[in-house]
Parts: structure tokens; C-alpha cells; sequence
């Protein structure tokens, strides 16, 4: 009993001096930290929310991106209260995947979704949601798939060591939202019951603005600002602006934002080198970031980067955001038919990751990143070129090629430019 | 603060030359942890600091600096530091009308013809408080960054007078120091950004240039630092002195070492 009053005395509650007494026997050693224990009464000391983890790095609370290898690139996954901005692909064929990715994580997690679009309603939108792969059937649609995939009939189920049949299931639900990071079946739609479980809010740019265009002397482009009135306006509306007292149910809120700075934002970035207001989408960004930093969201927007003339803005673009990954298809490039890349449909790059309460920001080492659309998973892996099986050095062009594209992001320049000098 | 790199520049806590305008510029890389180093580094030397931040929230600050041994918390209690969390008042400006003049008055605006609010809040924080000795030394300005403001819509040309204003009072009037921090965009061709970066070099006295290496990503070394003093008073051959040192980013400091002499190489 004298050990239990000793172990107890850091702790104080009466509640926890009983667990003491319990654990007495088996060591003198105790958490200061949260008990897990039911004899406290007390809830752990950080609210969990669905489908978020803190981050081990910085404490940072972190969402998934819906894409589980993408999480892994970008430190464990978005922080909460930060951008994440994908420079879309040429011709936009796998960047709306990404989109989706993030949007359907939000359903399953059973966070609140805010989707704005110029070109797509946001009802559309959600109707073209990819199915969360159940955990049941997960394994097996991951092994299979690119193979012939027949569901067995469930009284043809071969039994291989029938004895494990007993054992009960860990996660038997439908989908469990516990769990950080789903994987999707692209060849199947959201189940309509799961949508009508989510909580959404829609905007769609030719349905806010009034027909007659009242153009006031307004410092930011009419669609940017009726877009940033909304978000404040849901923001508040959902509690989740850390600023004034929660709620008492916590939650996140995920901000989609699709095709950001292209002309049907009416905003002129693209359509002309030295325009006007140039400013409209940094500004943009500027306060978008303000507003999530300040409360519990997290934000991806898709730019079509190819698209703005004025590289500056591009620069200042990457700069005003937290995390940025371009994705570089090869459709229509040189590339598509070269069999150095045959395994691939595009070029993944990473080009910043925020340095959040840290100094330093987790890179990880592997720059040379291809993805690639399985029939039902969008996959990420590391840039391997085949083997080459001739006997002669015959692989053409294989110095040109063979070189990612030179990255301006930072921290990793141009590899042209380092061919003749050498830092050490 | 980071030891090393006072051991670099000659400097400590104690001895701290006024009057002077440091730029800190990055190119291809991070440069934010010079900005650390020298947020820190002034509260120690309990200067009076007035920090302009555009681009990160407090807490951020606060966490990197316990992390490097001082509290912004304590040091705003005590009055030592004043902090414009641009973030979050971007937001009560952007959206509602101001009732008074307000330090970001530019958001509102078109185009913003000058700062003079942004330097009119300066000039408030940094005036010398009257009667009785005074609690801190010298002020210190700190800006992070100023190309966030050509992002938003201001000229470069305005940056640079409200540089030239701050310049007139911080460190002639009150022999004070500041310290700013711009991008270089490098090959984007961002020409208000370039007048920026070489007009505030032809002002400052200390340039420190963080550069990403040229030959691209690396584990170990994580950019190189170039040091670029610029003294009037001193002999020709000292005059220009530029040295390069490259530097690795640890948890809670920055190591440099001499150009290829990183111990992951030797």
C-alpha cells in the first residue's frame, strides 16, 4: 500500500489512487499522462475527432488526403488549418481523382464538406464520388486488382484453414470511420445511403452570381470574393473557427476547391501574360489560408498551373500555400509511348512541404515519384525505369528521357544545371 | 538562436551593432529559419522587437521559439515584443470596413498606392516610451516576408519607400536595427520581385543569401548561406567580404560547416 501512495501522489484524484492500488503489484513506474483506465472517469485529454491523428513531428492535428501513399509523402497527412494545392495535370484527367479522393475521405470520416466549383455543380460532383473499399473485402479487391476479378459465390468460398473462420472479425462494420486513410474503388460510385449521411454545403459560381453584374470598385475579383464571404460564412456557421466557443461535437471541416484561377473564376491569370489584376488569386489565397488557419479545416484546391502565362504568379501561388504536389501526366507528351515509362501514367512531385511549429519539414528521400490508375486504385510509387535486357547499349534517347523533368520547387533545382558543378 | 551562426557573423546577445539594416534573402529553399534565429536572438538580447508577420500564425512563432529558448508569450506580456499577426487581422479588415485606420489598409485597396498605415503602426510600436529609464534596449524590426506584400497587390516600389521610412526611423532616429525577409524568385522572371531583392541589397549593410543547392536535393546539407557584408567605413580589401558556408537544419538548431566539409561526407 505504501508503493500505491507513492505512485498515486503525482496523479491526486481519488480515482486514480484506486488504479494505483490495482497496478501496485506490477510496477512502480506510471503515465503521467492520460489514463486509459476507466476508473478516472475523465476523457482523454485531446479531443479525438473521426478521422484525424496527431502528427509525431510537430502535435499538429492531421487529416488524410483520402490517398494513403500521398499521406505518407506529405508527413502523415494534411495538417488541419493548412492548403494543399495540386497543380493539375495537362489535360486534367487524374488531378479531379485526387479531388474526389479528398471529398470521399470527408464523407466516410464523417467530416463536413464544402465544395466549390465554376465548372461542375457540387452535387454533381459528390454523385461521381469513388466507393470506400470495404475492410472485409479490402485485401482481397488489392491483391486482384488488374486480375480477372469475380466475387466468389459465398457458398463457393474456398476454406484454407477453416479454423481462423471462428475467429471474430475486428472491424465487421459496413466501413469503419475510425480508422486514418481509406482506400477507393474508382470503378464504383459512393453508396447513395453514405451520401445521404453527409453533411455538404455546395457553391457554384454561375448560381452566385446575379445576373445583372454589378461590378462595384471591388478589390478582388467578383467571384474570389463572393467564394471567401461564403467559406467565412460556413466556417462560422459550422463552429469550427477556433476563435469562439466550440460546439460541443468537434469537427472538421474539408474545403474543396476545384479549377482555381482558371478564366471561369473570371479570373484573367491565364489568358494574358501582364494582366490587370494580377493579384486576385494571391490575394485570394492569402486570406483562404487566414481563414483555415484560424479554424478546424483543411483545404485542397486544384490550379490549373499550366495554364497561367505569368510565371511569376506561380511562384508567388506555391509560395502562399502550405503544401504543394504537381502531378504531370504523360497523355500526349513523348513520353507516353516510351517504354522507359511504360509502367507509369504520370510524374508525381512533391514540390513543398510546409515547416509547421518545427524547423525543419518532413521530406522524405525519394524525390523521383510516378503514379499510376489501376483499374480501381490510384497508386504511387517510386520511379523505377526497367531493366534493360539488350546486349548493346541500343536504349535510345535515354539520356533525354531519362532525366526527370528539372523541378523548380525548392530544395531540389534543375539537374541540368548541376551536370558541370559540384556542391561536395 | 543558433550559436554558430552568431559565431559566423561575430555577434552575441551583448554586443549587437545598431543601426543596421539586415536582409535575409532565400532562393530555392526555406530561408524562415534565419527569421527564427533572429526573432530569438533580439529577445534575448532584450531589444524592444516589433515583428511584422505576414506569413505564419503566432503560435507557430511561439512553439520554434520555445523550441530555440524564449517565449514569445512572456516576452508580449512584458511588453518586450510587439506582434502583428497579419494572418488573422487580414481577416477583420478583408471583410468588414475598418472603423479607423487600420495597419492593412492595403488589402481593401485596388491597387495600394503606399504602407503609410503599416508604418504609421511601426513607428507606434517602437516609440520610445517617455519618462524613466528605458525597460528594453534599442529597437528591432523584423519583417516576415516582404514579398508576401507584392502578392498582395502592392508595388514594389511602395515596399521599398516604407523599407526607407522604416530605415529613416528605426535605425537613424532611433538606432535600432531591422531585418527583413524576401524570396529571390530566381529564373520565374518575376520582375517587381527582382526590383525588390536588388534594391533592398543596394540598402541593407549584411546580406545573408540562403540558396537550395544547386545540384539539387540532399539529405545532409540543406542549402549553403552566403554572407555578404557591405561596410562603408572599413579598408577596400574588407570591404565587400563574402563568405559561403553550407548548413544542415537540425530539430533545434542549424549546423554550418565549410563548403564540402559536411560530416556525412567525410
Amino acid at each position: 500500500m505504501a508503493a500505491a501512495a507513492t505512485c498515486g501522489a503525482g496523479a491526486g484524484s481519488p480515482g486514480s489512487v484506486a488504479a494505483a492500488v490495482d497496478r501496485s503489484s506490477a510496477t512502480s513506474f506510471q503515465r503521467k499522462g492520460p489514463r486509459a483506465g476507466g476508473a478516472d472517469g475523465g476523457g482523454p485529454r485531446l479531443v479525438s475527432i473521426a478521422g484525424t491523428r496527431p502528427s509525431v513531428r510537430n502535435g499538429q492535428l492531421l487529416v488524410s488526403t483520402g490517398l494513403p501513399a500521398l499521406d505518407q509523402l506529405l508527413g502523415g497527412g494534411l495538417a488541419v488549418g493548412t492548403v494543399l494545392l495540386i497543380e493539375e495535370d495537362k489535360y486534367n484527367i487524374y488531378s479531379p481523382l485526387l479531388f474526389k479522393y479528398f471529398l470521399a475521405e470527408g464523407i466516410v470520416s464523417g467530416h463536413t464538406l464544402l465544395v466549390a466549383s465554376a465548372r461542375e455543380h457540387p452535387a454533381g460532383i459528390l454523385q461521381e464520388l469513388p466507393a470506400p473499399l470495404l475492410d472485409d473485402s479490402y485485401e482481397k479487391e488489392f491483391d486482384e486488382d488488374g486480375c480477372n476479378h469475380k466475387t466468389p459465390d459465398s457458398s463457393m468460398k474456398m476454406k484454407i484453414a477453416w479454423r481462423y473462420q471462428l475467429l471474430p472479425k475486428m472491424e465487421a462494420g459496413p466501413v469503419s470511420s475510425s480508422r486514418f486513410g481509406h482506400y477507393y474503388d474508382t470503378s464504383k460510385k459512393i453508396p447513395q445511403e453514405l451520401l445521404r449521411t453527409a453533411k455538404w454545403h455546395g457553391f457554384f459560381l454561375p448560381e452566385r452570381i446575379s445576373p445583372p453584374l454589378t461590378v462595384e470598385p471591388c478589390h478582388l475579383t467578383h467571384g474570389y470574393m463572393k467564394l471567401l464571404e461564403f467559406i467565412k460564412k460556413i466556417v462560422s456557421e459550422e463552429g469550427v473557427d477556433g476563435s469562439h466557443p466550440q460546439k460541443k461535437t468537434k469537427n472538421i471541416l474539408r474545403i474543396g476547391i476545384q479549377s482555381l484561377g482558371s478564366p471561369l473564376w473570371g479570373d484573367d491569370a491565364c489568358c494574358a501574360e501582364a494582366c490587370d489584376d494580377s493579384h486576385s488569386l494571391t490575394k485570394f489565397l492569402y486570406v483562404l489560408r487566414g481563414l483555415v488557419r484560424a479554424s478546424l479545416s483543411a483545404c485542397l484546391v486544384t490550379v490549373p498551373a499550366h495554364l497561367i502565362q505569368n510565371k511569376a504568379i506561380t511562384a508567388r501561388v506555391t509560395s502562399l500555400s502550405d503544401t504543394v504536389v504537381g502531378l504531370e501526366s504523360f497523355v500526349g507528351s513523348e513520353r507516353e509511348t516510351n517504354p522507359l515509362y511504360k509502367d507509369y501514367h504520370g510524374l508525381i512531385h512533391i514540390r513543398q512541404i510546409p515547416r509547421l511549429n518545427n524547423l525543419i519539414c518532413d521530406e522524405s528521400d525519394v524525390k523521383d515519384l510516378a503514379f499510376k490508375l489501376k483499374r480501381k486504385l490510384f497508386t504511387i510509387e517510386r520511379l523505377h525505369l526497367p531493366p534493360d535486357l539488350s546486349d548493346t547499349v541500343s536504349r535510345e534517347s535515354k539520356q533525354d528521357v531519362a532525366v526527370p523533368a528539372p523541378r523548380p520547387g525548392r530544395g531540389c533545382s534543375g539537374l541540368a544545371e548541376g551536370e558541370k558543378h559540384l556542391d561536395f | 538562436m543558433f550559436p554558430e551562426l552568431n559565431n559566423l557573423l561575430n555577434i552575441t546577445p551583448d554586443k549587437v551593432e545598431q543601426g543596421k539594416l539586415t536582409l535575409l534573402c532565400d532562393a530555392k529553399t526555406d530561408g524562415s529559419f534565419l527569421v527564427h534565429h533572429f526573432l530569438s536572438f533580439f529577445l534575448k538580447a532584450k531589444c524592444k522587437v516589433c515583428f511584422v508577420a505576414l506569413v505564419q500564425s503566432f503560435s507557430h512563432y511561439n512553439i520554434v521559439g520555445q523550441k530555440l529558448g524564449v517565449s514569445l508569450t512572456t516576452a508580449w506580456e512584458r511588453g518586450q515584443l510587439v506582434f502583428l499577426e497579419a494572418l488573422k487581422t487580414s481577416l477583420d479588415i478583408f471583410f468588414q470596413t475598418p472603423a479607423g485606420p487600420h495597419p492593412l489598409q492595403f488589402l481593401r485597396e485596388a491597387s495600394a498606392r503606399n504602407l503609410q498605415p503599416l508604418y504609421a503602426f511601426v513607428q507606434e510600436a517602437l516609440k520610445p516610451e517617455d519618462g524613466g529609464e528605458a525597460t528594453w534596449r534599442h529597437p528591432v524590426l523584423l519583417v516576415d516576408d516582404l514579398s508576401v506584400l507584392l502578392s498582395l497587390g502592392v508595388r514594389a516600389v511602395a515596399v521599398l519607400d516604407f523599407i526607407h521610412y522604416c530605415r529613416a526611423t528605426v535605425c537613424t532616429e532611433l538606432k535600432g536595427n531591422l531585418v527583413a525577409l524576401v524570396h529571390d524568385s530566381g529564373d520565374a522572371a518575376d520582375e517587381e520581385n527582382d526590383l525588390l531583392v536588388s534594391g533592398l541589397s543596394h540598402q541593407s549593410h549584411l546580406i545573408l543569401r540562403a540558396e537550395g543547392l544547386a545540384t539539387g536535393f540532399c539529405k545532409d546539407v540543406h542549402g549553403q548561406l552566403k554572407v555578404l557584408w557591405r561596410r562603408p567605413s572599413q579598408a577596400a580589401a574588407q570591404r565587400d567580404r563574402s563568405l559561403t558556408y553550407q548548413y544542415k537544419i537540425q530539430d533545434k538548431t542549424v549546423s554550418f560547416f565549410a563548403k564540402g566539409l559536411s560530416p556525412a561526407v567525410l
